[in-house]
């Protein structure tokens, strides 16, 4: 059975994914809106830096972020600055590490399905007299709907998966930076293998369930 | 054609052997790492020809990664518990041998560490001590018995930040982000970190001894070269490298 540490892992795992989620729906969708609609010369490079967590091994950006956030790097300074103290080893410095692994699987969703919905019924808005912020928030985002769906589900389950960036930042504090995948690697370098298999059968199910449901909640999401 | 032809070329250039001697890979604890280089670098000089691979890392994750076949034909491992249960499992093609102890020290990037103690631990405006896990970390579990035995282990308890290995743990006060580690001498004797803040010994008597064994796994049995290592070790070459890095050898008393 999964043991008090386990469940606290689990815990803290959907608190970061849900925290993470959170504040990437509210900063991933001005900048999917502006990446869906700008002509600027700034689409490529601004897109090719969100999309860079595809591409980069965690331990780039841990180790970056470690230097960065550490006491002589510029975030670090910044915060002790602002009396916050220095942000590895905290839940909060885990919260921000994930808005930078997991943005490209948020943005990209609602940036795809801002696009599809085109020009047109956002003139049409217009003749009718809407501003261009109700316009958006009556038009676009209903229309985008599956697009946020997916990019909630996508942002959530991967930060859920996030283990490398964890390991180099976290400093497997219990309830603030033990989450399920390092509880797990944990498990199995202590040889306790029954609770490291209690953990990834539980990860694996919980892992099919999410796909399972963006797949069959929105269908639409696999003829893109 | 052409595209075909540099294909196939590529491929023989990668799958051909670089090397004519012989090879071994070795897994080590994450303490050794400046020490076993020395060692192999020096053991290097009477075998020319032949490849010396080392990885470093946890022991129990090596351990685990040889039970299940993992390509290592030396495991030197910071716990002699480790080897003991691949003997036991008959993953080892040679006895367990005992190498040397391990000593702990308290160490500092960003402060004078050469006379801290253990009880200057509790003082708040240290934030963040760094110690490796004592789940499974054989230097961490160390670390935690020390700190049980000042009874501090409750009022640090919340400060705490452990690291995956010693050499991460190390990292971890290296760049500032914990205050003080609790980490291997002999990593503190490595160059780049001592000419950082210092450090201070652990008392040994404060905890276990930090009994430390390597084996030939079973993989190597009939390795030469693997063996011929595995008694370089016992050399006085490689003796006086481990003493210099801190370790103290069995039977000898040294160092406490």
């Amino acid at each position: 059975m999964p043991s008090p540490s386990d469940w606290s892992a689990i815990w803290l795992t959907l608190k970061l994914a849900s925290v993470t989620t959170a504040i990437l729906l509210l900063i991933g969708t001005p900048i999917a809106w502006w990446l869906a609609r700008t002509r600027s010369w700034w689409k490529g490079p601004v897109g090719a830096v969100v999309a860079l967590p595809i591409v980069l091994p965690p331990t780039v950006l841990g180790f970056y972020l470690l230097v960065a956030m550490g006491p002589n790097g510029p975030v670090g300074q910044f915060t002790q600055w602002a009396g916050i103290g220095l942000l590895p080893f905290t839940f909060t410095g885990l919260v921000i590490a994930s808005v930078f692994y997991s943005m490209p699987f948020v943005v990209q969703p609602i940036q795809n399905a801002f696009e599809a919905i085109g020009e047109r019924p956002l003139e049409v808005a217009a003749t009718l007299r809407a501003t261009p912020l109700d316009a958006f928030f009556s038009v676009a985002v209903p229309l985008a709907k599956p697009g946020f769906l997916t990019a909630s589900i996508l942002g959530f389950a991967h930060t859920v998966g996030e283990f490398g960036v964890v390991l180099m930042i976290g400093g497997n504090i219990p309830d603030k930076t033990r989450v399920v995948s390092v509880q797990i690697y944990d498990h199995v370098e202590a040889l306790e293998y029954t609770q490291a298999h209690w953990l990834s059968a539980g990860m694996v199910v919980f892992s099919f369930v999410v796909l399972l449901a963006l797949y069959t909640l929105n269908p639409t999401g696999r003829k893109k | 054609m052409n595209l075909l032809r540099a294909c196939t070329f590529l491929l023989l250039f990668l799958a051909a052997p670089a090397w004519a001697g012989d090879r071994i890979t070795i897994a080590a604890a994450a303490d050794l790492k400046f020490a076993l280089e020395e060692i192999v670098f020096a053991f290097r000089q009477a075998h020319p020809a032949d490849q010396v691979e080392t990885i470093y890392g946890s022991s129990g994750k090596f351990h685990t990664q040889i039970q299940q076949g993992a390509p290592f034909d030396l495991y030197f491992s910071a716990d002699i518990a480790y080897p003991r249960l691949l003997e036991k499992e008959g993953l080892a093609a040679s006895p367990v041998r005992p190498y040397a102890f391990g000593r702990i020290v308290l160490w500092s990037a960003s402060r004078d560490a050469r006379k801290l103690t253990l009880a200057d631990l509790a003082d708040p405006s240290i934030r963040k001590i760094a110690i490796a896990n004592p789940r499974h970390a054989p230097y961490g579990k160390r670390a935690e018995e020390a700190l049980r035995s000042v009874g501090l282990w409750e009022k640090v308890k919340d400060r705490l930040v452990m690291g995956e290995n010693i050499a991460q743990t190390a990292q971890y006060v290296q760049s500032g982000n914990a205050d003080v580690g609790i980490i291997a001498l002999s990593l503190a004797l490595n160059k780049e970190l001592a000419a950082k803040g210092g450090y201070a010994l652990i008392d040994d008597k404060l905890h276990a001894p930090l009994e430390q064994g390597f084996i030939v796994t079973r993989r190597a049995a009939g390795n030469t070269l693997a063996k011929q290592f595995a008694d370089y070790m016992g050399s006085p070459e490689a003796r006086r490298i481990m003493v210099r890095y801190g370790f103290v050898l069995p039977g000898e008393a040294a160092g406490k």
